[in-house]
């Protein structure tokens, strides 16, 4: 992976630097806000910005995903999230779940663990905000959201590594 | 000091107040609109509005004095917290441990003039001390306006610049209080004493933040603006009273809540409290202008007025010298440097404290920071083409070559 220099911004956040192949310095301004920056540096003075273009954090998404988001998609896999006692977690759902195969409906996630679905993930492609009539399949990966003991148990359920003797 | 509320209940004087009030800040939001106009901070013109005013001026203000001077005190307890608010508590801890060096350049370049000053007037050494003060720290305020309005927020040595107000304002968190504890005079002993005290809960205060900024937070926040705004401001007031008690100086107290303040806390007050610090900051600097006596400015106008040349250089060399160390290129350096030569708000809370000491002090504080919140943005403007001069285009050419692109900024986390 390119060599990325995080530096931090008092106040603002923090900027991600990278130097192209070609030479040209390209940071990522991270402000504390959600706010995203864009800069191109200039190739005369390697120090000024030559372009900067604010983003908000629905743009920086899409330019993101317009860039090969799915690569990102991968790393966030390994991350949770905490935010004021609300984690978020990606998780594949394993074939040997119990819950594999079952609508959201049958599967009563919310009612046995507390935890709700945000999302599927299948072959690349998002099920955004799932229906009770959507499947979960094998191999989905699915974006959760709880409190961290609800969302423990649900992880557990999806995880299952043989039939689980969950009621 | 009349108690306003009772002023304005007796009758006749009520209109008098509201008049008086209303036509100064009228008059505030007239300078306000010029400055921006021009594209200048307001901060110089608040000061000369107030300087035309009050001890020495045209026309004293009645009944508005009162309001004034409760309103000033205020306007100096909100520019901390919000100042505070914009930083949280370990990204002070982590740019006070890596940034030490060049906050120490800074400590000992631009203290130092407004110290030697002070010393030659025959001043009394705490006095020559804030002068000092005064000198050393540039105006976070119109420096990270400036960055804004000029588009340099992405500029590569846009990071040395902030952490240079980071690390000044935390020597504020000492500074402040060791002043005011030597204000209080007393023994040598017992000044010791107190000095030690106030560093300490300085200190305890910050780590506070640091340990429990998270869940005061959650436990101020509220999804109504209402009971939000009257929480933080309250708590601010409290925990400043307190600092103030404890001869800690409320401004650091309030800088503090600020810090520890995070998350949602932080991001909605910031929203709520940026008109009333707005209001009362012009408030502070209309009240420091009465305060001081436009008669003593002729005899103090070419000191302060070298004062600033001096110290405008010295902190251009601060900042060129911090750039560097961080990889930056000869334009780079000079872009820092200038951005750092704005004073303001900070330099007169300082000189605020020290009025009663020395009376020149407060006017040739008020002349130096008139100068150089005028002259130091346009200095910063003007880098670039400052940098393509003959004579500058020499300095510093020999390390870095411009068309190469440095290797990026300052030690950090690889990845």
């Amino acid at each position: 992976m390119t060599e990325l220099t995080e530096t931090p911004m008092p106040g603002l956040g923090a900027r991600w630097d990278m130097v192209t192949r070609s030479r040209r310095g390209v940071a990522v301004i991270s402000h504390q806000t959600g706010r995203r920056d864009l800069v191109i540096y200039g190739q005369e003075d390697p120090d000024a910005a030559a372009a900067s273009v604010e983003l908000t954090t629905d743009e920086a998404q899409t330019l993101a995903e317009l860039l090969g988001g799915s690569r990102i998609v991968e790393r966030l896999d390994a991350l949770a999230h905490q935010l004021h006692g609300l984690l978020i977690e990606w998780v594949t759902v394993s074939p040997a779940s119990p819950l594999a195969g079952q609508t959201l409906a049958d599967s009563q996630v919310r009612t046995r663990t507390g935890a709700s679905i945000l999302a599927l993930i299948r072959d690349g492609e998002a099920i955004p905000s799932p229906g009770a009539d959507d499947v979960i399949m094998a191999a989905d990966t699915a974006v959760i959201v709880g409190d961290p003991a609800a969302v423990t148990k649900l992880t557990a359920l999806f995880d299952a590594t043989g039939p689980l003797s969950s009621k | 000091m009349q108690p306003v509320l009772s002023a304005a209940s007796s009758g006749a004087d009520a209109g008098g107040l509201l008049l008086e009030l209303g036509a100064i800040i009228l008059g505030l939001a007239v300078v306000a609109r010029i400055a921006r106009r021009i594209g200048l901070t307001p901060i110089p013109f608040y000061l000369i509005g107030g300087l035309a005013f009050g001890t020495g001026g045209l026309a004293d203000l009645g009944a508005a004095e009162g309001f004034i001077e409760v309103g000033a005190e205020i306007g100096v307890i909100l520019m901390l917290l919000m100042l505070g608010l914009e930083y949280s508590a370990e990204e002070l801890v982590r740019n006070l441990r890596r940034s030490a060096p060049a906050g120490g350049v800074d400590l000992v370049l631009n203290f130092a003039p407004g110290l030697a000053l002070g010393l030659l007037l025959g001043w009394d050494p705490l006095a020559a001390a804030m002068l000092g003060g005064v000198t050393y720290i540039s105006s976070s305020g119109v420096v990270a306006k400036l960055l804004a309005d000029l588009n340099r927020v992405g500029n590569r040595e846009t990071p040395t610049v902030l952490t240079l107000l980071v690390i000044e304002d935390l020597v504020m968190v000492l500074y402040l209080p060791i002043v005011a504890s030597l204000l209080f005079g007393g023994s040598a002993t017992a000044t010791v004493i107190t000095v030690a005290v106030a560093a300490g809960a300085a200190i305890v205060l910050l780590l506070t933040a640091v340990r429990y900024g998270e869940r005061l937070s959650s436990l101020v926040f509220s999804g109504s603006s209402e009971v939000l705004l009257l929480s933080l401001f309250g708590i601010t007031l409290v925990v400043a009273g307190l600092a103030e008690r404890i001869q800690l100086s409320a401004a650091v107290g309030a800088f503090l809540v600020g810090v520890a303040l995070s998350g949602e806390a932080a991001s909605a007050g910031r929203a709520l409290l940026l008109p009333l610090r707005n209001l009362f900051a012009a408030v502070f600097f209309v009240f420091f202008g009465l305060q001081v006596d436009p008669s003593l400015i002729p005899d103090v106008a070419l000191l302060a007025g070298g004062l600033a040349l001096v110290t405008a250089v010295t902190k251009v060399v601060t900042g060129w010298w911090a750039a560097k160390q961080a990889g930056i290129a000869r334009r780079g350096r000079l872009r820092a440097g200038s951005a750092l030569i704005a004073r303001g708000e900070f330099s007169i809370v300082i000189a605020t404290l020290g009025v009663g000491l020395e009376p020149g002090l407060g006017a040739l504080s008020a002349t130096y920071v008139i100068f150089l919140a005028i002259l130091g943005p346009i200095v910063t403007r003007l880098s670039d083409p400052i940098a393509a001069l003959p004579g500058i285009r020499r300095i510093g050419r020999d390390r870095v070559s411009e068309t190469s692109l440095p290797v990026p900024s300052l030690p950090t986390s690889h990845r």
